[in-house]
């Protein structure tokens, strides 16, 4: 297991090396810009083209791409991401104060959408075609469907500002009444889609025969729930999770926006605005590297779920 | 007779009644949104009457700049649906074009669509369909280009999973003995067969983008003001949040029903086409 984690590990360098590459054109792509909007934006008259084209060297603009390109990939192999054109800052030492509240956010959302989800398909699955069933159904479709930062907006209004239950927006000093309403709203489209996911799963482990077998066995509804279908349908969820995880990073953006809440999604958009090249390329290569990783860890857990994949780490 | 069964087939699908329904309603207001709409959507601008809560002529209220919501949310429809349309459009000609040449060429080609194919997935869509925004700058053309580049991977993925398994199908295998060449097989005999999944992710594609649109508009980098699109009605409409709520609710509810009719429709149309899923029903 431990040598399938290392090759797994070793598969992500190409993958990386393709993405910053690609990343990196598309950011870079427009000669200058970044240069000029940088401290151009707040003295724009003063400027003269020499001004400019001193700034262009101070930032290496001046060179080619693929030259610029081969020094990113030198730094990116040290975990130097460059220097923000406009804090003046590395960016590494940038993204290390953002990722923790980002991380925080996501998992919180993850946690929520496994909880509610997991237990809304199950509970669906199980009463198949009956009015529960229906409405859990509707409800998750309409889940899909949701803009997030409008449900947001709405819980920020009845909840914040009609009820006064929980603060709005910010990230106080990082305790859990500030996390609830950013979570819940990341969340509420992943509690769909797994409720769905979930549903579909145990509906189709039902009606295989190891069931039908433990049940002429003698065994309790509750423990073939428990022990077969839940754990056979673990493998499905767990994947859904997986994949959807680079989602749930990259929505960040969009809820961390909205209740002003100060991670790597926030800090991405800002720099984008700003023209910030350095920064946007961390924050993006950080949400992307995340997502990776989490997929690497769910593939390790499917060896703890299921021996049959165990056993094929040789 | 065939087609009397499948028309019983379509009425026994809630999912897909219901979504398209929603579905023909919204193309229908887009399309008379001239007629439909009290007011012009951007040049009706009375800062007499900014921010009038929801009553008459103003059914939805007015927002900080005095513009009838309800003509506002109307002409929106027009933004959603073709940013959604064009962009889907994009995707999924550049998936299938890929996907078929892909699963039926093979070798290096085949390789290197794959590996892209892999690298974009590993890319979570909106952060690719920023980064593009980041390079193009906002405004709606660049909104069609972005989002059109960034979600052909599973239509390519599908596509080049069944043009594998049809190239060594006997139709395709006889149309080879007749004589037609790869390229007209690929799009007379393989093209036409996958037209069903295709359908169903183009529909959820709408959908999504129609989501993603809203988002990029909502965070400043999608359609620009004064352009009535849902997204950036409630990125302004944020800061009026404790003034005048009733700007914040209805744009989010038309797209909410928007792309709720095409998820349903959508995963109407996988009851109905997706042969795996159809078994269940029976």
């Amino acid at each position: 297991m431990f040598g399938y984690a290392v090759r797994r590990l070793l598969q992500f360098i190409p993958t990386i090396l393709a993405i910053s590459l690609i990343i990196f054109v598309l950011l870079n792509v427009l000669p200058g810009n970044a240069a000029l909007m940088t401290r151009g934006a707040q003295d724009t008259g003063t400027l003269t083209t020499q001004d400019i084209e001193e700034m262009k060297k101070e930032w290496g603009l001046d060179k080619p791409l693929w030259y610029r390109y081969a020094v990113y990939l030198k730094g990116l192999a040290t975990a130097d991401l460059g220097n923000s054109f406009l804090r003046h800052e590395p960016v590494s030492q940038l993204l290390k104060h953002r990722i923790w509240p980002t991380l925080k956010l996501a998992l919180f959302a993850m946690l929520i959408a496994i909880c509610l989800g997991v237990f809304l398909g199950f509970y669906s699955a199980l009463r198949q075609g009956r009015i529960a069933d229906t409405v859990t159904m509707i409800g998750a479709v309409s889940g899909v469907s949701i803009p997030q930062f409008w449900l947001g907006l709405l819980l920020m209004y009845f909840i914040s500002v009609k009820l006064h239950l929980l603060p709005p927006q910010g990230y106080g000093d990082g305790n859990l009444t500030h996390i609830i309403l950013p979570a819940f709203t990341l969340g509420i489209g992943y509690v769909a889609l797994l409720a769905r996911t979930t549903r579909a799963a145990v509906v189709e482990i039902l009606t295989l025969d190891y069931i039908r077998t433990a049940r002429s066995k003698g065994l309790s509804q509750l423990l073939i729930n428990y022990k077969h279908v839940m754990r056979n349908a673990l493998i499905l969820i767990l994947t859904t999770v997986g994949l959807q995880f680079g989602d749930v990073m990259a929505q960040t953006v969009i809820v961390e926006k909205l209740f002003s809440w100060p991670g790597i999604g926030s800090l991405l958009v800002d720099s984008i605005f700003q023209r910030d090249i350095p920064v946007t390329q961390g924050c993006i290569l950080v949400i992307i590297l995340t997502f990776l990783m989490v997929n690497l860890i769910v593939d390790l857990l499917y060896g703890v779920i299921d021996p049959r994949i165990r056993a094929s780490y040789k | 007779m065939k087609k009397n069964k499948n028309f019983h087939k379509i009425l026994r699908q809630p999912n897909l009644l219901v979504g398209g329904f929603i579905t023909l309603f919204i193309i229908m207001v887009a399309i008379f949104a001239p007629a439909l709409a009290p007011f012009d959507p951007v040049n009706d601008a009375d800062l007499m009457v900014s921010e009038t809560p929801p009553g008459a002529p103003y059914y939805l209220g007015t927002d900080i700049q005095g513009r009838d919501i309800l003509s506002r949310v109307i002409y929106g429809a027009r933004v959603s649906l073709a940013v959604g349309l064009v962009s889907q459009t994009l995707n999924t000609i550049i998936g299938v074009l890929l996907g078929l040449s892909a699963g039926f060429f093979g070798g290096w080609w085949d390789d290197l669509v794959m590996g892209l194919t892999n690298v974009m997935l590993s890319i979570p869509a909106l952060v690719f369909a920023l980064a593009i925004m980041a390079l193009l700058g906002p405004g709606l053309i660049n909104v069609f280009i972005a989002m059109g580049f960034t979600n052909w991977s599973f239509s390519c993925r599908i596509t080049r999973s069944q043009a594998l398994s049809a190239k060594n199908l006997d139709y395709v295998k006889a149309a080879r003995a007749l004589g037609y060449g790869r390229i007209r097989r690929m799009f007379t005999q393989v093209l036409p067969n996958i037209i069903g999944p295709i359908l169903i992710i183009s529909t959820l594609g709408v959908a999504w983008a129609i989501l993603l649109e809203a988002a990029l508009s909502f965070l400043g980098l999608g359609v620009q003001p004064p352009t009535p699109s849902w997204g950036a009605m409630l990125s302004t409409a944020r800061e009026q949040l404790f003034t005048a709520p009733w700007i914040s609710i209805f744009p989010g509810i038309a797209i909410f029903i928007t792309v709720l009719g095409l998820n349903l429709l959508g995963d109407g149309l996988r009851d109905i086409l997706d042969p795996y899923t159809q078994t269940q029903n029976i």
